[in-house]
C-alpha cells in the first residue's frame, strides 16, 4: 500500500444554486480499498459523485480533492477522466442519434490517445468490446442501439459497468448502481464490479442497501449525514444499519 | 451557482463559435456593374447587357410589372429590416473577354479565389466525377466538362448561353413551373436574373456526372439573382448539386434565386444544396439575405424529384423546395437539414401538392437550433381531389441547443380524397448540459460529443447527399456548432 493516498478530500465544501450541500468532509482513500458511503436521502451522496467528477453546475466553496497527491479542483470534467475517475451515473443519459458502440469507441480512444498509445480502429475495437460485454454478460446487441436509449434500468446500469470496465479507472465511483435492479442483474453487476477490482484500484460505493455490500466487500463503510460523514466503520456497520436504521445514529 | 457555471460554459461556446468564417475573404476584380437602383431602365440595361432575344426581355418586363405590384409576404416567421431594392445593384460581372475556350484563360485572381474556396477549377485538379458551372456575382465564368457531357447529349451550360444557343428551351419551360408572379421574390428574379445554370438530359440518358453549380457572391453591394432550369426528359437520370458561399460583410446581400425542374415520363431528379452564404456575426450583423423559390413539377407519370438541402448559412432563409406531382405514380421527396446558430432566421419546409393518382411524398426535415436563433419548419401537404391513393409521409423534428434557441413547426395538411394516406411525425429534443457533462465524464471533448449527436440526429439526410459531399457536410455542421451548448 502506498503512503500517498489515490483519493484526499480535505474539509470539502460545496453548493449547487447557492445551496451549501457539502459542509466539510472529509475522506482518504488508498488503493485496493472500497468504501462504501451510506446515508439518508439529501445527506449529499450523489453531489458527492458529481462534485468530485467535476459537474459544471456545482460549486466548491472550500477545501481540497487531492487525486494521488495533486488537486484537481480546477480540472475539467473530461481531464479527471483522462486521469482515471470514473462515475457511474445514478441516472445513466440517453443520447439519441448516437450508437453506444461509437459512444464507447470514442471513450476508449480518448483514453488511449491520453496515455500516448494508439487508437484503435472499429474492428480492433469490436474485439476488445465483445470480451468486456461477457463481464457483464450483456448481448453485443446493445452495442448497435443507441446509447441508453430505450434500456430498461438494469440494462442502463450494466452499461456503465461495462464503461468502467473498458475505460479501466483508478478511482470509480459507483452512485447507486444497485438501485432499482432485480437479483440477477445485482449478481451480475457484482461479479463485474469484483473482476475489475485489484490492489492498484479504488472504488466508491454510494448505495442505500446493505444487499449490494453481500456481493460487494467494502474496505470500510460511511454513513454521511447533512453534507458530512458522521460514521465510520467497517462492513459490520452497514448490517447494523440495515436493522436500526439511521435514526440509530442521531 | 448553475449561472456561473453557465457563463463559463458559455464562454467556451462563444469562442469557439466565433471561429471565423472560412469564406469570408472578398475578391478585389475589375468589375462591370450596373449602377445601383431599380427601375425599368435597369431591366432593360440587363437584358441589352446579355444581348437577349424579345421574347426574354418581354418576359422581364412583364415580371418586373407584376413585382411593382406586389408586396413582401410578411407570413414567415421571420423578423427583419425593409430591404431597400434601390440600394442593390442589380448587375456585377468580373471584367472578362467574351468567350472562354478553355479555364486557363479565366482570371488568375478568380481561379485562385476558388481554389481557396476548395473548388479546383485548374484542367488536372478537377473534381472527378462532377462537372461544375461557376456563377460569380451576377454571370457564370465557367463550365467544365461540358464536351464530355455532350457526348452523351447532356447540355449543361449557364443560363444565359442556353438563352442564344437553347432558346426553344427556354421559352417552353423557364417559368413554366414557378410562374412570373408566384410570389414577391420569384417576380422580382424574372425580372432581373442575370446568371445561372441550365441543364437538359436527353430521353434514356442516365447523366454520367454529378452536375453542380457553385455560387460566390462577392460584391458587398450586388444582389444575386440566379436562375436554374433543369429538364429530364423521358427516362432519364440527373444528380445535381448547388454550394453558396460569400464573403463577410456587415451589411446584407440579397440572394433570391428561382429553380425550376422539369421531369418528364420515368425520369428522376436529384438536387442537393449546401448552402453556406455567410450568416452574419455573433451579434447579427451582416449576412445574406436568402429568398429562394424552388420547385420541381413531376410532369410525366412515374417521375421523380428528390430534393436535399443542408442550410447553414445565410442570416435569413426562406426556402421551400417543392414537389408538384402531376404525373400518376410520381415521387416528391424532400430531405433537409436546416442549422441555425447566433442570430440566424430560418423559415423553411417543403410543399408536396399531389395530383397524380397514387403520387407519393416523404418529407424528412431536421432543424437544430443554437444560440438566439430561430428556425422554423412549414409545410404544406396539399392532396387534391384528382390524388386517387396518394400517400405522405412526414417527419419534423427538431433539436435544440442551449436555452435560448427557438423551434417551431407549422405543418399543414389539406387532404381532398378519402383514399389518400398521410402520416405525420414529429419530435423535439435538446442537447443540454447533462449529457454533455456526461460525455465529458467519459473522456469525450465537447466538439466531439456535438459531432456524434450531430451527425446521428441528421443521418437520415445525410444518407440522401451524393458520397463526396455527404462527409463534408458533416464537417460543416460541427464546425458551425462547435461549443454551442450552454
Amino acid at each position: 500500500m502506498s503512503n500517498i493516498p489515490i483519493l484526499e478530500i480535505k474539509n470539502l465544501k460545496a453548493s449547487i444554486n447557492e445551496n451549501e450541500i457539502l459542509k466539510s468532509l472529509d475522506l482518504k482513500i488508498y488503493k485496493g480499498e472500497i468504501h462504501a458511503i451510506m446515508g439518508p436521502n439529501g445527506s449529499g451522496k450523489s453531489t458527492l459523485s458529481k462534485v468530485l467528477a467535476g459537474h459544471p453546475a456545482y460549486e466548491v466553496l472550500e477545501g481540497e480533492i487531492l487525486f494521488k497527491g495533486k488537486d484537481i479542483i480546477t480540472l475539467d470534467p473530461e481531464e479527471r477522466s483522462h486521469l482515471g475517475i470514473f462515475l457511474a451515473f445514478q441516472y445513466p443519459i440517453e443520447i439519441p442519434g448516437v450508437s453506444n458502440e461509437d459512444f464507447l469507441r470514442l471513450a476508449y480512444n480518448a483514453k488511449q490517445k491520453f496515455s500516448d498509445k494508439p487508437e484503435v480502429d472499429p474492428l480492433e475495437f469490436l474485439t476488445i468490446i465483445n470480451q468486456k460485454l461477457e463481464l457483464v454478460e450483456m448481448s453485443p446487441v446493445f452495442l448497435g442501439r443507441n446509447v441508453n436509449e430505450g434500456f430498461s434500468g438494469g440494462e442502463k446500469k450494466r452499461n456503465e459497468i461495462l464503461q468502467m470496465i473498458l475505460l479501466d479507472s483508478e478511482l470509480s465511483i459507483l452512485d447507486e448502481t444497485d438501485s432499482g435492479l432485480d437479483i440477477d442483474a445485482l449478481k451480475t453487476i457484482s461479479n463485474g464490479i469484483n473482476a475489475f477490482m485489484n490492489k492498484d484500484k479504488a472504488i466508491i460505493l454510494i448505495t442505500h442497501y446493505q444487499r449490494l455490500l453481500d456481493y460487494v466487500k467494502p474496505t470500510f463503510v460511511h454513513v454521511m449525514q447533512n453534507g458530512k460523514i458522521i460514521k465510520t466503520g467497517n462492513a459490520g456497520l452497514a448490517q447494523e444499519l440495515e436493522l436500526k436504521g439511521y435514526e440509530w445514529l442521531k | 451557482m448553475v449561472n456561473q457555471s453557465n457563463k463559463t460554459l458559455n464562454t467556451d461556446i462563444t469562442k469557439l463559435v466565433n471561429q471565423p468564417y472560412k469564406y469570408g475573404f472578398s475578391t478585389k476584380i475589375e468589375k462591370d456593374i450596373i449602377e445601383k437602383g431599380l427601375n425599368e431602365n435597369v431591366v432593360r440595361l440587363i437584358s441589352e447587357k446579355k444581348n437577349e432575344p424579345k421574347f426574354l426581355l418581354d418576359f422581364r418586363l412583364k415580371a418586373f410589372k407584376k413585382w411593382q405590384q406586389m408586396i413582401c409576404p410578411e407570413w414567415a416567421h421571420l423578423k427583419f429590416s425593409e430591404i431597400d431594392y434601390q440600394n442593390i445593384s442589380y448587375y456585377s460581372a468580373p471584367k472578362a473577354k467574351k468567350k472562354l475556350n478553355s479555364l486557363d484563360e479565366v482570371d488568375p485572381e478568380l481561379l485562385e479565389t476558388f481554389e481557396k474556396l476548395g473548388i479546383s477549377l485548374s484542367e488536372q485538379k478537377r473534381l472527378a466525377n462532377v462537372a461544375v458551372d461557376i456563377v460569380f456575382d451576377s454571370v457564370s465564368i465557367a463550365t467544365t466538362f461540358r464536351e464530355e457531357l455532350a457526348q452523351h447529349g447532356v447540355i449543361f451550360c449557364s443560363i444565359s448561353e442556353a438563352i442564344q444557343e437553347y432558346p426553344d428551351f427556354i421559352k417552353k419551360y423557364l417559368g413554366s413551373v414557378v410562374p412570373i408572379g408566384d410570389n414577391y421574390f420569384s417576380a422580382l428574379n424574372s425580372a432581373v436574373f442575370t446568371d445561372g445554370s441550365f441543364c437538359y438530359i436527353p430521353k434514356n440518358v442516365t447523366c454520367p456526372l454529378e452536375l453542380s453549380t457553385y455560387f460566390r457572391i462577392n460584391d458587398e453591394n450586388s444582389g444575386q439573382f440566379e436562375r436554374t432550369l433543369i429538364i429530364a426528359d423521358d427516362n432519364s437520370q440527373v444528380s445535381y448539386l448547388e454550394g453558396c458561399t460569400a464573403p463577410q460583410y456587415d451589411s446584407n446581400q440579397l440572394h433570391a434565386a428561382v429553380v425550376e425542374l422539369i421531369a418528364l415520363e420515368n425520369a428522376s431528379i436529384k438536387y442537393s444544396t449546401v448552402q453556406n452564404w455567410y450568416s452574419g456575426n455573433e451579434y447579427g450583423l451582416g449576412g445574406v439575405y436568402n429568398f429562394v423559390t424552388k420547385r420541381g413539377l413531376c410532369a410525366g407519370k412515374n417521375s421523380k424529384i428528390s430534393w436535399t438541402q443542408v442550410e447553414t448559412g445565410s442570416n435569413i432563409t426562406w426556402k421551400y423546395p417543392s414537389c408538384l406531382l402531376v404525373g400518376d405514380n410520381t415521387q416528391g421527396e424532400f430531405y433537409s437539414v436546416a442549422l441555425t446558430n447566433n442570430y440566424q432566421q430560418a423559415d423553411t419546409g417543403s410543399k408536396m401538392i399531389h395530383v397524380g393518382k397514387n403520387s407519393r411524398s416523404r418529407i424528412v426535415s431536421k432543424g437544430i437550433s443554437a444560440g438566439k436563433s430561430k428556425n422554423t419548419y412549414r409545410g404544406l401537404v396539399n392532396i387534391t381531389n384528382k390524388a386517387l391513393g396518394a400517400r405522405n409521409f412526414s417527419q419534423c423534428d427538431s433539436l435544440l441547443i442551449g436555452n435560448l434557441s427557438n423551434a417551431n413547426t407549422f405543418p399543414f395538411i389539406s387532404v381532398q380524397t378519402s383514399t389518400a394516406k398521410v402520416e405525420h411525425e414529429a419530435s423535439t429534443s435538446k442537447i443540454g448540459e447533462e449529457q454533455i457533462f456526461y460525455f465529458l465524464q467519459r473522456g469525450i471533448s465537447i466538439e466531439k460529443g456535438i459531432e456524434l449527436m450531430i451527425s446521428g440526429f441528421c443521418k437520415d439526410v445525410f444518407a440522401e447527399l451524393p458520397l463526396e459531399f455527404a462527409a463534408e457536410a458533416d464537417k460543416l455542421l460541427s464546425l458551425k456548432l462547435e461549443g454551442s451548448v450552454g
